[in-house]
């Protein structure tokens, strides 16, 4: 077998880089093209009409006077007349116009009569849950009654977490053309290899006749892996429009209403340690809503990190409402359980009188991967000058009170399944490519790097062709399992590629072919730059064919290649200032130390976590979904009072990446997801320290600051 | 949004007489910041909008001898980026510069400030001003968090940046329509709503708002803004304070709360609370304890009783420091 190996660090020339991203400018300038902006000539616009109640039934719809409006090219009824409505944004007919606004003025043309059903949106409230609740069964390890009894202290709270969405800035839809026998498809997406199957399926033609095309995505998170009833949509409303193609885009509030969001975790917790600070007890009853679907929440995986404390109680029960249903949400679960376990965590410690530096530090030990915590959290805090800084809670003098936190996160991150084709011309261009998308991760600039790592080449000398369904299939980004599996088929490709042009090149050399490298832009014999051939004679060597070579990563077996890996840990320490007047939370740092096996570009992974750290300002200080138990509506489905940072609220954020040499040889792994999961245990743990008292829910505003502070002072 | 007319008009007379034909199916545009969005939402519906923004004389920020005159198309950057309301109103200033989007400092108008409508999530959803339904207003049982802590029947916040600071500075403002002008204090400018036939300002059919006059600064005055984050978002209380002085002491005070009730609340109690003191911290918290007298929080909302009472604090010493 070829060996794919990773060359060893000192020798890598573009492979950990701090290359800026390739795309960067062109999406910076607007030149970039989301497929938002694709208007193929003859564009219909596409609109849904859906439910304004929250549970319902449809008494009669009647869509003749929208199909009468000049303009109207296609009117599809979605749920007819006796079908049930189970949430505020529900689908209930689509149709395509020649513009924009005839468009939205004939959805407002068709006349639904509703029948209005009971609903329930507030799921805190379990006790009104009635069968709408349903719980796992309890999970118990050890003999946590015991436990408790021998503890030296116990610590009991309330922790919550709001149900927030995934507020994608280029909202969910698709471009649609059916003409004939071919599809055009332009959606935004996570998942451009398989989502024209899906859409093939749904609108029953062959996968051979849609052709999916996309270049440029404004964001997934989780919530674009499906091609959804709006594509299948868009798909029959073009067929029904004569093939004109026909774009269809949810507008904002739907965008908060149907695209998914996060679920919402409510806990009881109870936890116990020794006076040395070892943990030894962990009880929790959850509960939660992702919406219609109740809210699962892997209860069983806490305390989350601290997993093998010796006994535990878990209870969780899933709670069913009339809201859209839940979609991954960077790192489903894992933000929640690590909110939940951190904030009862420093708690404890706090009960206990411990530092709760020492505390997350001495329970290490309960993590499988404990040393990896442990030296992460003597490098945050010592970025964050801990030591110096940290008081016991609420000993912080003056009306603005500073105070750090701890949040703690851990990830698979595996490669996906990747298919790569590199190409190399006999004029020694290259091209490579892979069905896959960037989701913001960086493809389009990493596996240039690995491909012009392999071949000695310069960047630019790459060509990187992707984001269609032409191009070799590659996973679906999500789970961070992109940069794991293009890079490992990349690699792969482009050595076997190279291996080929050894083979043509090597009599001319006079060595066998295993004896060749490709290093700056040359074929040469191994450590012998004299011995060589520059990389376009090379290539002409060729004469009129091509190589055109496979590389395949399968997810399942790639961990014992080498190239990849899973199993990322990282740490999160919030620095944060509260005004006690005025309940308002500044923050001030929030510092990420972070591994991730072999970086194939710092500057990019650097990026991640900065982009991960502010999703967690937003969750721990502003976001939330606002949800009237009165009318069953969603109060905040706009980007007015469903909020997010601004620049000035962010902070500095200051990333460590663990680039230890035993690290990087544990190869590439996700990244995408780990460093947004701690944050918000870390910020909402920093304002506990400041202010010496817990607020239950996040975000922490100023309502919820004061009212905790009031408790305490009462 | 539905089809509407368009009128340019390039005096005042024309767009009176515009207004004066189309009644109630009218709407002014400015900045546009707001209405467009409700004609998107469908909330106003007219059959012809009015735009204002090329009608000269209704442009400028300007200081005369009657004090400052803020036009009723000058856009918050205008205000912003004025010297004389920086150094002689900088409650003004400051209310301005709370409102942090860029873009709209550059479209939002002054006039259209005052005119704007709530951001009450009922109203903006459908259920009207006075929030109702069934009978009955959603908001005490409700999701009231941004509500008003001295509501009722109408417990939505005025939204105006400029208004608290403009009834403390006493300023006036001026309305036209097609027979002629009148103006009002700023103070009765704004009228709390009793059901769903008016709006919370004293705007007749066919008015237009033309120009505020601000008197000359006969006090120090500043503005105190709390809100949840720093990137554009509504105030959650503010204050404003003018204070005319003698011999260090307040010889008279204005104190007005924003986004507290249906209308800015002139605090007459603070007011004579601080007449004859000087001004320190305990005076100033106490000041703030007196502004928020009958004040009547709902079940979300008790926290803006305490931010009110910061925002006068912090206003008052604010003015003391200048």
């Amino acid at each position: 077998m070829p060996d794919y190996s990773w060359p060893p660090m000192e020798k890598r020339k573009v492979i950990g880089k701090r290359i800026s991203r390739l795309d960067g400018m062109v999406k910076s300038t607007g030149a970039a093209k989301y497929n938002s902006d694709i208007n193929p000539p003859g564009l219909l616009f596409g609109v849904l009409l859906t439910s304004p109640h929250g549970h319902a039934r449809i008494k009669s719809i009647d869509t003749s006077e929208a199909e009468r409006l000049p303009g109207v090219t296609a009117v599809r009824v979605i749920l007819g007349a006796g079908k049930e409505i189970q949430w505020q944004g529900q689908e209930i007919a689509s149709l395509a116009a020649v513009t924009e606004d005839i468009a939205r003025d004939a959805a407002r043309k068709i006349k639904v009569d509703y029948e209005i059903l009971e609903h329930f949106v507030d799921e805190e409230d379990l006790a009104k849950a009635g069968s709408r609740a349903k719980p796992a069964g309890e999970v118990t390890t050890g003999d946590p009654d015991k436990a408790f009894q021998e503890a030296d202290a116990i610590s009991q709270g309330y922790y919550a977490i709001p149900v927030i969405t995934h507020c994608c800035l280029e909202p969910h839809g698709q471009t649609v053309r059916w003409r004939g026998e071919r599809v055009d498809y332009w959606p935004s997406t996570q998942n451009v290899s398989a989502l024209g199957a899906e859409l093939a399926r749904s609108i029953k033609v062959p996968v051979t006749q849609v052709h999916t095309d996309m270049q440029y995505m404004g964001g997934g998170f989780g919530s674009k892996f499906p091609a959804d009833l709006w594509g299948t949509e868009c798909a029959e409303l073009s067929k029904a429009s004569g093939g004109r193609p026909v774009k269809m885009f949810l507008d904002r509030q739907q965008e908060l209403l149907m695209a998914g969001n996060r679920p919402s975790v409510f806990g009881e917790i109870k936890v116990g340690a020794k006076k040395d600070g070892s943990l030894t007890v962990w009880q929790s009853k959850t509960w939660a809503s992702g919406g219609l679907g109740g809210g699962n929440l892997n209860a069983d995986q806490m305390p989350y990190v601290y997993r093998n404390v010796p006994n535990r109680r878990i209870n969780h029960t899933a709670v069913s409402i009339n809201a859209g249903s839940a979609r991954a949400w960077r790192a489903p679960n894992n933000q929640q359980l690590s909110y939940i376990t951190c904030c009862a965590l420093d708690d404890l410690a706090a009960k206990l009188g411990m530092d709760s530096l020492d505390f997350f530090i001495k329970n290490t030990s309960l993590s499988p991967r404990g040393e990896v915590y442990k030296y992460q959290l003597e490098k945050g805090a010592e970025i964050a000058e801990w030591k110096k800084l940290w008081k016991p809670r609420g000993t912080s003098n003056g009306p603005i009170k500073r105070g750090l936190g701890i949040g703690v996160n851990m990830w698979g991150g595996l490669g996906h399944d990747s298919k790569c084709r590199a190409i190399i011309n006999p004029d020694g261009s290259v091209e490579v490519q892979i069905g896959t998308q960037d989701l913001g991760v960086g493809t389009r600039t990493i596996v240039p790097q690995v491909a012009a790592e392999t071949l000695g080449l310069p960047m630019p000398a790459i060509k990187f062709s992707m984001g269609s369904n032409a191009y070799p299939p590659s996973g679906a980004s999500g789970g961070s399992t992109t940069v794991g599996g293009v890079t490992a088929s990349t690699r792969k490709a482009t050595v076997n590629a190279l291996n080929k042009l050894f083979e043509v090149v090597a009599p001319s050399l006079g060595v066998p072919a295993d004896q060749l490298e490709a290093v700056d832009r040359k074929i040469q014999v191994k450590g012998n730059p004299a011995k060589s051939l520059s990389w376009q004679a090379a290539c002409a060597k060729l004469g009129v064919n091509r190589i055109e070579e496979m590389g395949e990563n399968v997810g399942r077996t790639a961990p014992r290649e080498g190239l990849i890996s899973q199993g990322a840990a990282g740490i999160q320490i919030a620095d944060v200032s509260v005004d006690i007047e005025t309940g308002k939370v500044k923050l001030n740092r929030l510092i990420a130390v972070q591994d991730c096996g072999l970086i194939v570009n710092p500057k990019l992974a650097e990026s991640q976590i900065f982009g991960a750290c502010i999703m967690s300002t937003c969750g721990a200080l502003y976001e939330e979904r606002v949800m009237d138990q009165q009318i069953g509506k969603t109060l905040n489905a706009d980007m007015e009072f469903y909020k997010l940072s601004g620049i000035n609220d962010i902070g500095e954020i200051i990333v460590h990446l663990d680039l230890r040499p035993e690290m990087d040889k544990r190869g590439v792994i996700g990244l995408g997801e780990p460093p947004a999961i701690g944050g918000i245990a870390a910020i909402a743990n920093a304002v506990a320290n400041a202010v010496g008292v817990r607020v239950h829910m996040v975000p922490l505003t100023p309502n919820r600051v004061l009212e905790a502070l009031a408790r305490r002072n009462a | 949004m539905d089809a509407f007319a368009y009128a340019n008009p390039a005096t005042l007379s024309e767009a009176t007489a515009l207004l004066a034909s189309s009644l109630y199916d009218a709407q002014v545009l400015a900045g546009g910041t707001d209405l467009i969005s409700l004609m998107k939402d469908y909330l106003l519906t007219p059959a012809t909008v009015v735009n204002i923004k090329n009608i000269k004389e209704l442009g400028g920020v300007a200081k005369g001898p009657g004090g400052l005159r803020i036009g009723a198309t000058a856009t918050f950057d205008e205000l912003a980026s004025s010297a004389v309301v920086k150094t002689e109103y900088p409650a003004i200033h400051a209310a301005v510069t709370g409102l942090t989007s860029p873009q709209l400092r550059n479209m939002g108008t002054a006039g259209g400030d005052l005119c704007q409508w709530p951001r009450c999530w009922y109203f903006r959803n459908g259920y009207g001003i006075l929030a109702m339904k069934d009978g009955k207003s959603l908001v005490p049982g409700g999701e009231n968090k941004y509500h008003g802590i001295f509501g009722g029947p109408a417990y939505f916040v005025s939204p105006s940046s400029l208004g608290p600071a403009l009834i403390a500075l006493g300023a006036k403002v001026t309305l036209a329509n097609a027979a002629g002008k009148r103006t009002v204090d700023a103070a009765k400018f704004f009228v709390a709503p009793k059901d769903e036939t008016t709006r919370g300002i004293d705007l007749q059919a066919g008015e237009i708002l033309t120009e505020i006059v601000v008197p000359p600064a006969a006090g120090k005055n500043a503005t105190y803004e709390i809100r949840e984050r720093e990137a554009m978002d509504w105030p959650l209380a503010t204050a404003s304070v003018c204070l005319k002085m003698s011999g260090g002491k307040v010889a008279s005070a204005k104190v007005v709360l924003g986004h507290v009730g249906p209308v800015p609340v002139d605090s007459a109690k603070a007011a004579e609370f601080l007449a004859g003191k000087s001004i320190d911290e305990a005076t100033a918290e106490q000041a703030g304890a007196a502004a928020v007298e009958g004040a009547k929080p709902l079940s979300q909302n008790g926290y803006k009783v305490q931010l009110a009472k910061v925002a006068v604090k912090r206003a008052l010493l604010a003015v003391g420091k200048a």
